[in-house]
């Protein structure tokens, strides 16, 4: 651990999910094969022109609201002039001068802890095209060029990684939650900038920033901050603080370091100007109201409710919110009437254990909250045992019939006090050192006893009333 | 070919003359033209005829400016740096009249990308006044000016920036109009500064312009700019009814008082603007003086050249020759951007990328760019103030006739630079503007121009409609002049 507090500011770009890209109508979906989601205004053919997306616009404006930004009364974009292959207009479309959203503050969760975050501003952009290098020769793919982005950015209010990954976690459950992006790392389609100081832990002024760009995976923005505050805090103890210089890094994935790229003496100035092409709108607030009203409730507040209203543990409601579909999955369960614990002992465990075992979607898991009442029911009226019950979930899931059809009469469980106590009596007869030893104080011979009496009943016997009536008979 | 739209529909319509034949006609005249005054980038020998329909545009030749995409066409904007480009899609604008049965038989030369106004920085070479080969035809529409002037087809397609449609229409003698900004979609016109960009028509009757805007003109779903004209029907609102219209000039441009030095030129075309002003009277049309602070219109040339450049340097960065246009050399491929453009750009357009650049930057913008925008947002204030007590504004076009392609036989007075300016302030507002001519000084055709205000099109075509038909010049041909 470093002597010294650290602070961290992010810049989260995610990717949005819609049919066609911001500013055109080529394809935004993911595509291997390169060059192949282009619209002419993609490659910047002359005289093209920039249509804005209203779903994206839509989009960017819920995301606004999530961070309880200000929402500016108009609508326009800027242009960002620079040159470099991957941008075929020499300029990216932004927002610089009127962003979708400023001045926002959320909470999140970090280790247990509550904490809150300020959002400087979040704004919607296009993505630049990909490049991929060869030994001699670079191929351009501009697939990507114009897809719809949203670039979040965090005032410098985050002090560990732990937290700064806790704040990306969150972000990318809550544009899932939205709707609005697949906000899958693995895709690309979520890349950070971190901008990491340290100073003394009383001092009021910050230290010099450096900024650590294009960072692909949470794992890598971890190890970076962690990398840098360990850099900065070394010089600043040997007394060579003036070494560490602002500037922009890049994190190494092999050597888990990070590597100057420029000093901020070499900033571009990126000339940034109202793009003319996209008239000024002014935003509906009949619009934004109707917006607001499909905010969905987001991961944390719906822990928060779990935990108040239905009694769930911290543990099993975390996990139930971790994806909407499983706190959707959850829900339609309640709705069905199943009890809550009961539906999310089903869901934490076999549930989400097979779906992670087989990868498959929950939305796509064939065991529908309809289909799961039917197990769940039968234990309920006693039919089945929980061990039943779970042999009938694995059956019903790998053959895709429904439950209902593995459940025969003579599986049924017996709960019938008298035919059980026959059954005991004669257990306990036929053992009778046994029942000398556990009246002598050999208590662990109690779960023997149970599972004489499971074995003779072929597992049928009903263990809670099998219980009831060995304490009832040995406690004697 | 000397013929108005009309004139030509209705020939076509009773079979006098097939559509056929008004091609090779087009065709041949471009290369007489084209021999005498290096009009066009391309001339499309194999343009066929098209099915005669109800539309009065069907089955008649146009020009197009080389600043327009036209699929399966070359399209340079007369610039090397697009010199082999040959695009994939066509312009909206050039659609529309392609979908009305009209018919290309050319691409007409213009300033490199429609910065510059004299028709001499194409990458073809200059183009020449078919009035006076020694002079230049202005530009940026330079090419389309002299084809029309000299006949080759009724109408052709320019762009107007500045004042790229209406100043060459004046030095030959046309009729060049812009309606008002967003009426005639801007989808494939290669860009030169986005938010004073206008597509329009040069040709040789206030009718014609009419008809052809309303083919051109519709909303575009590729032009956000663009709006719904569909109830504006310019040809069809000609009826010459003006008496009780409005116009005003300014004094400060107008009065021969204002120039300390007048040229006899000057005093020659200030004296027709006159006249012309007369030819209002007579027919019923208002016409008052006003004054606007001289200082403001002192300001224009360079409010013009801020927002101009700065925008243009952002437009053109796509001119990289990584996706199009020749490949430029270099070790990596940012040296390959930079030869492209090092050799692809003339002198005139690197110093406008310069001044552009210049102005963008961060440390200047408030001083420059921002400074530039507030006074063409005050600009455009008083000429709205103006358009609520008048329909239109009407002032002379430019100083007096074309300039000499050798310059040092022009003499320039820094006093008229706001005289050969003014037309700008139709693009600073986006009003609908219209040159048609008014006379001659030394054989050479004038001009005057009717702005007014945006969506007011219909009422500012027509009062040009009416004054035109009180002048000898409607659909006059250039007659060169004699050099002895």
């Amino acid at each position: 651990m470093s002597k010294y507090k650290a602070v961290i500011g992010l810049e989260m770009h995610c990717e949005l999910k819609s049919n066609s890209k911001v500013f055109s109508s080529g394809r935004n979906s993911y595509n291997e094969t390169p060059n192949d989601n282009i619209a002419a205004v993609d490659m910047a053919f002359p005289g093209t022109l920039p249509v804005v997306n209203k779903k994206c616009v839509r989009d960017a404006l819920m995301m606004s609201m999530v961070l309880n930004c200000k929402q500016p009364e108009y609508m326009y974009f800027d242009r960002k002039n620079y040159y470099y292959p991957d941008l075929p207009k020499g300029y990216q479309i932004t927002q610089m001068d009127a962003p979708v959203g400023i001045d926002g503050h959320i909470e999140i969760e970090c280790n247990g802890k509550r904490i809150p975050i300020d959002i400087h501003d979040i704004h919607l952009e296009e993505d630049a095209a990909s490049l991929d290098h060869y030994y001699d020769t670079s191929c351009i793919d501009y697939n990507r060029a114009g897809v719809p982005l949203l670039e979040l950015v965090t005032e410098p209010c985050l002090h560990s990684a732990e937290e700064a990954v806790a704040f990306l976690e969150h972000m990318r459950s809550a544009y899932k939650y939205c709707d609005v992006s697949e906000a899958d790392t693995k895709k690309g389609q979520i890349r950070c900038d971190v901008n990491v100081s340290i100073m003394e832990p009383d001092a009021t002024e910050f230290g010099t920033r450096v900024e650590i760009k294009n960072i692909n995976s949470f794992g890598n923005v971890y190890d970076a901050i962690n990398y840098e505050i360990k850099r900065q805090s070394e010089l600043k103890m040997q007394g060579r603080y003036d070494e560490v210089e602002q500037e922009t890094r890049r994190f190494d994935e092999e050597s888990g370091t990070t590597i100057r790229m420029r000093s901020k003496v070499d900033a571009i100035d990126y000339k940034y100007f109202v793009d003319p092409n996209l008239p000024k709108f002014k935003i509906d607030k009949k619009w934004l109201e109707e917006i607001k009203k499909e905010i969905p409730l987001l991961a944390l507040e719906r822990k928060d409710k779990y935990m108040q209203e239905l009694d769930l543990s911290d543990y099993d409601a975390g996990v139930i919110v971790k994806e909407r579909e499983y706190a959707e999955y959850f829900e339609e369960c309640l709705d069905l009437g199943i009890d809550a614990k009961t539906a999310s002992n089903w869901l934490t465990t076999q549930i989400l254990g097979e779906i992670n075992r087989e990868e498959v979607n929950l939305k796509d898991f064939y065991l529908t909250p309809v289909l799961l009442k039917q197990i769940i029911d039968e234990i309920k009226n006693g039919t089945i045992s929980s061990k039943q019950a779970k042999e009938i979930f694995y059956k019903a899931v790998e053959e895709k019939k429904e439950p209902k059809s593995f459940i025969s009469s003579d599986m049924a469980q017996i709960s019938n006090k008298e035919e059980l106590e026959k059954v005991i009596i004669s257990i306990l007869e036929e053992n009778q050192s046994q029942v000398e030893a556990y009246k002598n104080g050999k208590d662990n011979l109690f779960d023997y006893f149970v599972g004489q009496v499971m074995k003779n009943t072929r597992g049928k016997a009903n263990p809670v009333v099998t219980k009831e009536i060995l304490k009832e008979k040995l406690d004697k | 070919m000397d013929k108005t739209i009309e004139e030509l529909h209705e020939m076509l319509k009773n079979g006098s003359v097939s559509s056929q034949e008004l091609v090779n006609e087009a065709i041949k005249k471009s290369h007489e033209i084209q021999e005498k005054y290096n009009a066009f980038v391309t001339i499309l020998d194999d343009a066929k005829e098209t099915k005669v329909t109800d539309n009065l545009l069907s089955g008649i030749p146009f020009g197009i400016k080389d600043n327009y995409s036209t699929k399966d066409i070359l399209s340079t904007g007369s610039s090397n740096t697009l010199k082999d480009y040959v695009p994939f899609y066509t312009a909206t604008a050039v659609q529309n009249l392609l979908d009305a049965g009209a018919i290309p038989v050319n691409k007409t030369v213009l300033d490199e990308f429609g910065m510059g106004g004299t028709g001499t920085t194409g990458h073809t070479g200059i183009v020449k006044n078919p009035w006076d080969s020694t002079r230049m035809t202005a530009g940026s529409s330079a090419g389309s000016a002299c084809a029309v002037a000299a006949g080759v087809y009724p109408y052709a397609l320019g762009s107007d920036t500045g004042d790229s449609i209406r100043k060459p229409a004046a030095f030959c003698g046309i009729v060049g109009y812009k309606p008002t900004y967003g009426m005639i979609s801007r989808y494939g016109l290669f860009p030169f500064a986005s938010s004073l960009d206008h597509c329009g028509v040069l040709t040789r009757s206030v009718a014609d312009a009419a008809i052809v805007t309303d083919t051109m003109k519709g909303i575009d779903e590729h032009d956000m700019t663009s709006w719904d004209s569909s109830d504006i029907h310019l040809y069809e609102s000609l009826n010459r009814e003006v008496k009780g219209k409005k116009l005003c000039y300014i004094k400060e441009l107008c009065d021969i008082e204002s120039y300390e030095n007048p040229t006899d030129e000057l005093k020659l075309h200030l004296e027709n603007f006159k006249k012309s002003l007369e030819i209002c009277s007579s027919l019923g049309i208002e016409i008052e003086a006003v004054s606007v602070d001289k200082k403001l219109l002192d300001a224009l040339p360079s409010v013009y050249v801020a927002i101009s450049c700065a925008e243009a340097t952002s437009n053109m960065s796509n001119l990289t020759g990584i996706i199009f246009g020749p490949r430029g050399e270099g070790k990596n491929v940012m040296e390959m951007m930079m030869d492209h453009r090092t050799k692809g750009f003339s002198p005139l357009i690197k110093r406008r990328f310069v001044i552009g650049s210049y102005i963008l930057q961060k440390e200047n913008q408030e001083r420059y760019f921002k400074n530039a925008q507030r006074v063409r947002r005050l600009l455009v204030d008083t000429w709205k103030k103006l358009f609520e007590t008048y329909d239109a504004v009407i002032l002379p076009v430019g100083s007096g006739p074309a300039k000499h392609l050798d310059g040092s036989k022009d003499i320039l007075t820094k006093d008229t630079a706001a005289l050969e300016e003014h037309l700008q302030i139709g693009n600073f507002g986006g009003f609908p503007s219209i040159t048609i001519p008014s006379g001659f000084i030394n054989k050479l055709p004038v001009a005057l121009n009717i702005t007014g205000n945006c969506y007011d099109d219909a009422n500012i075509l027509n009062i040009a409609y009416a004054m035109e038909s009180k002048m000898p010049y409607k659909n006059q041909i250039a007659k060169e002049v004699n050099h002895e």
